[in-house]
Parts: structure tokens; C-alpha cells; sequence
């Protein structure tokens, strides 16, 4: 008894110690988490205030292309792909939310200069809000993707329920890594964020999108397995299509994911401490 | 005689020229480029030092491009210094330039949240500061209307009321008394003394020196990168 007791008096004072440093821990998470939440509020708030058709915009590019991408290649091409507007919009959905991602942080940082200037915080959550903003636009355009399998007289299933936010941690990681090199080193070289549309065109047609992967002769299937994005928006498609859900391609996209997050954050974090000098 | 709460031991600080002009450049003159962003660094501090103590309050004077604005950036920790160190202890709150951090599409309410938490601030904590931000702005009307609607005095009201009231330890002020209107003005002056008796120590970069008679009481004197004279302001208060 004495000994229990001794040894919690011992233990008293780290442990008191231990418990203040969870706490200021916590109080620093908790505004971190106010940080990020008013930052992604503010763009999505901005998004909806600048044009009254806010949401139908965002929707209507990725449709807009569907309806090219159908004329082009199923009426004039004739592709032989079942539902193919479902097989289109399903891909293209996703690949809104990376495609705007990435082009719209590059100017997270220099479109803030006089914030990275003057004050210190995470600058880290600038694109971060980016990405989310996107995030938030893409899961309210599921509905739209639901609507196209009820005309095909297809259910969404089950699975969606642990595919969709299990697919999004992969595709937030690639995306999110992207935004943050692209944010900072745009910041050094302002050419890249012309580059950078190129390199995304260049993306986009390397990823299956509009054609399956065994469209694709076997000698090349390695460059379209090289990019990050192909089992990503792949497994999207299997999902809202077919309801299923692939586990290989998801383990490949995780590890793709986090490779090109601690990429893009390496970079970041080597760069961070020069920003206020580069504006 | 308090603790210092700003020390300044011999810093250094020089920026690289020309760097961020593309990756042309860069491609096709990779050596000269190296060369030349060498050669052309810039001495924006050369082996500076001084201290602050708590409660003080430190003016900064000088031409344009002496530097001022670099020892603010080294204070505030956005810049790093290239040798020598600064320590800070406190929270710092700078004041920042007409409508930074601001969005004009979202209102003034929404743009005090989103500065108050910026400048270091819970989500609670601007909420329940929320009604004297906007009292010591004088935007009651205006409050709720996006900020592209406002005048650029409105805008640095506003941007101002925020600052003051993330009860910073260390202020930063940058040129910003310049704007607004007179009687406003003369509300910041007055809101900074009693600042100043609350112990909050204030740094203020300026050039105009009847500003900084009429608040600091030591001032250095910047003038080519270096530190020219610190004198000491009567007691004028």
C-alpha cells in the first residue's frame, strides 16, 4: 500500500508536467483546427458569393467536358464502352477536384503576400484550405453522379459508405503534396504556375479517364501506371459505377499518396523560411 | 529594470537579388545566374544589436530602405536571420497594411474572424470579442456589409480594432497611423498609451519623427543597414 502510494507521489510531478504539455498541445491544436476551419469557410464562402450560380459552376465544367469528351470519342470515334456519359462523369468528378487544387495553390502564397510577410503562422494551411475548399465541392457534386446511375438504372451501394471516405485520404494525400510543392516553389518561380497547367493537361491524358487501361498497348501501360492518379481515379470510377471497391489499387494509390505528400512537404518545409524574403 | 523581451545580438540579414525572375533565366544561364545571385546580395542589416525591455516603447527611424521594415520581420520571426539571433518572448501581434488578410467579397464580421484567428486568436475568443471589435471600429452600420463596399479608412479601422484586441504582449506597428481620419488617429495614439501602461512593449517603424516623439521612449536611428545612433526621447509625455 505505502509502496503504491510512493511510487504515485513519484510519478506526481513528470506526470503533472506531462499533463500541462497535452494541455498546451491541445489549446495549440484546438486553434490550429480554428485556423484551418475559418481559412477553407472563407474560400468556399467566396465561391458562392462571387456568382449566384456558384454550384451549378462547378458542376457544369466537369459536364461540359463530359458532353466533348462523348461527342468526340463515342459519336464520331465510336468507342465501345458501356454507359459511357457515366464512365466519363465519374472520372471527371474526381479529377475537377485535383485539377483545381493544384492550379488554385499556386497562388495560395502569392496571393497572400502581405500576410506571409508580416504575420507568423502555419503557412502550410493556405493551400491546405485550397485543397479542402475542393474537397467540400467534389463531395457535394456526388449527387449529380447519382443522378446519371439512376438514368442508367444504377444504385449506389453499401460500399460507397467506407469507399468515399477511404478513397479520399489518398487522394487528398497526392493532391494536398502537389499543392504544397506548387504553392512554394512557385513562390521562387513564378514561370511555373504556366507550367504547371501544361504539366496538368499532360496528367489528364495520361490517366484514364476517358478510355480504359486496356485501351492501352502493353509496351506503354507503365507510364500510365507511373502516375499517381491512375489508380485513384480508376477505383473512383469501379466505385460509382459498379459499386466496387478495389483493394490493390487502393494500397498502390495510399502509397502514392504518401509519397508525393512527404515529397511536396519536404519541399515545402525546406523552402518555408525564405517566403517572406521572395514577395 | 525589467527583463528584456526582445533581444537583437549582432543579426545580419542580406536578400539575394533578382532571383524569382523564372526558370528561363535559370535554364539557360545556370552558371552566371549563380554567380550573379551571388554578387548581388544586399545588405539589408549588417551586424546589428540592441535589446527591448518589457513595456517599452521602441521607435525605429530611418530613410527609405534602411531596413526598418527587415528588423520587424525578423522580430515577428517570417524572416530569418543570416547571423547573430533574435529571441522574443510574447505573444506579437503586428499590425498589418490596409486590408491585409482581408476579403472584400465577405463582410466586416466575417473578415474580424478571420483576422482575429490569423493574428493568433481561438474561434471563441474573437466571437466574444467580437462586440468591441466593432465598437472601437465605428462600423456599426457597415458591419455586416462585404468590405469591397468600404473606404480604405474604413478598411484600416477595421484592421486596426482586430489587432488591439489580440491583447499582444509585443505590438509591431509598420507606417500604419498614416491613415484614417484625424479623430481616428487620435483614438489609436490613445488606445497605444494605454497599451503602453498595461506593459504591452510597442515597436513602431516610421519615418515621421513627431509620431515617435509622441510615443517611444528610446529610438535607433537606421541608416545603411547599420544601426546609426539609439537616443533616448525626454520626457515628453
Amino acid at each position: 500500500m505505502i509502496s503504491k502510494a510512493s511510487s504515485n507521489a513519484s510519478c506526481n510531478l513528470p506526470g503533472f508536467h506531462f499533463k500541462m504539455l497535452i494541455d498546451l498541445n491541445r489549446q495549440r491544436l484546438k486553434y490550429y483546427l480554428d485556423l484551418i476551419i475559418v481559412l477553407t469557410k472563407k474560400e468556399i464562402k467566396v465561391r458562392y458569393k462571387n456568382s449566384m450560380l456558384g454550384y451549378a459552376w462547378s458542376i457544369a465544367n466537369p459536364l461540359l467536358y463530359a458532353l466533348i469528351f462523348y461527342f468526340v470519342f463515342k459519336i464520331i470515334m465510336r468507342f465501345q464502352i458501356k454507359d459511357y456519359s457515366l464512365f466519363l462523369i465519374s472520372g471527371l468528378f474526381p479529377w475537377q477536384w485535383v485539377n483545381n487544387s493544384i492550379m488554385g495553390s499556386a497562388v495560395s502564397f502569392i496571393g497572400n503576400v502581405s500576410l506571409i510577410k508580416k504575420v507568423r503562422f502555419p503557412r502550410l494551411f493556405l493551400p491546405l484550405s485550397q485543397v479542402l475548399n475542393d474537397a467540400f465541392h467534389f463531395l457535394a457534386s456526388i449527387p449529380v453522379i447519382i443522378i446519371f446511375l439512376l438514368f442508367y438504372d444504377k444504385y449506389p451501394s453499401i460500399t460507397w459508405l467506407y469507399g468515399i471516405p477511404l478513397l479520399i485520404i489518398p487522394t487528398f494525400l497526392v493532391v494536398y503534396g502537389f499543392s504544397l510543392a506548387v504553392s512554394s516553389v512557385n513562390l521562387f518561380f513564378r514561370d511555373l504556375q504556366y507550367l504547371i497547367a501544361l504539366l496538368l493537361t499532360i496528367l489528364f491524358y495520361l490517366t484514364p479517364i476517358f478510355y480504359t487501361v486496356k485501351f492501352v498497348p502493353e509496351k506503354y501501360r507503365y507510364l500510365i501506371y507511373i502516375n499517381p492518379f491512375t489508380p485513384l481515379i480508376t477505383n473512383w470510377r469501379s466505385l460509382f459505377m459498379r459499386n466496387i471497391f478495389n483493394w490493390d489499387k487502393y494500397l498502390l494509390s495510399l502509397a502514392y499518396g504518401l509519397f508525393v505528400f512527404i515529397i511536396g512537404y519536404l519541399i515545402y518545409n525546406k523552402l518555408k523560411d525564405r517566403f517572406a524574403e521572395m514577395i | 529594470m525589467s527583463e528584456p523581451v526582445i533581444i537583437v545580438d549582432h543579426v545580419s540579414k542580406f536578400f539575394s537579388l533578382h532571383y524569382a525572375s523564372g526558370i528561363k533565366e535559370l535554364l539557360f544561364h545556370l552558371p552566371t545566374y549563380i554567380k550573379e545571385a551571388k554578387r548581388k546580395r544586399f545588405f539589408a542589416l549588417n551586424d546589428i544589436s540592441f535589446k527591448i525591455e518589457k513595456g517599452e516603447s521602441f521607435g525605429i527611424i530611418g530613410p527609405n530602405g534602411a531596413g526598418k521594415s527587415t528588423i520587424l520581420g525578423l522580430i515577428a520571426g517570417v524572416l530569418k536571420p543570416n547571423s547573430g539571433k533574435v529571441t522574443t518572448k510574447g505573444r506579437i501581434a503586428p499590425l498589418l497594411e490596409l486590408g491585409a488578410g482581408f476579403h472584400p467579397e465577405l463582410t466586416g464580421r466575417e473578415n474580424i474572424i478571420l483576422n482575429a484567428i490569423i493574428l493568433g486568436m481561438t474561434k471563441n475568443e474573437a466571437q466574444s470579442k467580437m462586440d468591441r471589435i466593432i465598437d472601437f471600429s465605428e462600423l456599426k452600420d457597415f458591419i455586416d456589409q462585404p468590405i469591397r463596399t468600404y473606404s480604405s479608412g474604413m478598411i484600416a479601422r477595421l484592421g486596426f480594432s482586430v489587432a488591439v484586441h489580440v491583447e499582444p504582449e509585443i505590438l509591431l506597428i509598420d507606417e500604419i497611423l498614416a491613415v484614417g481620419d484625424t479623430k481616428f488617429q487620435e483614438k489609436c495614439i490613445n488606445k497605444m498609451m494605454s497599451f503602453k501602461k498595461m506593459g504591452v512593449t510597442i515597436i513602431f517603424v516610421t519615418h515621421s519623427r513627431d509620431q515617435i516623439e509622441k510615443i517611444c521612449e528610446r529610438v535607433i536611428v537606421i541608416e545603411k543597414s547599420r544601426i546609426q545612433k539609439i537616443e533616448k526621447i525626454g520626457k515628453k509625455i
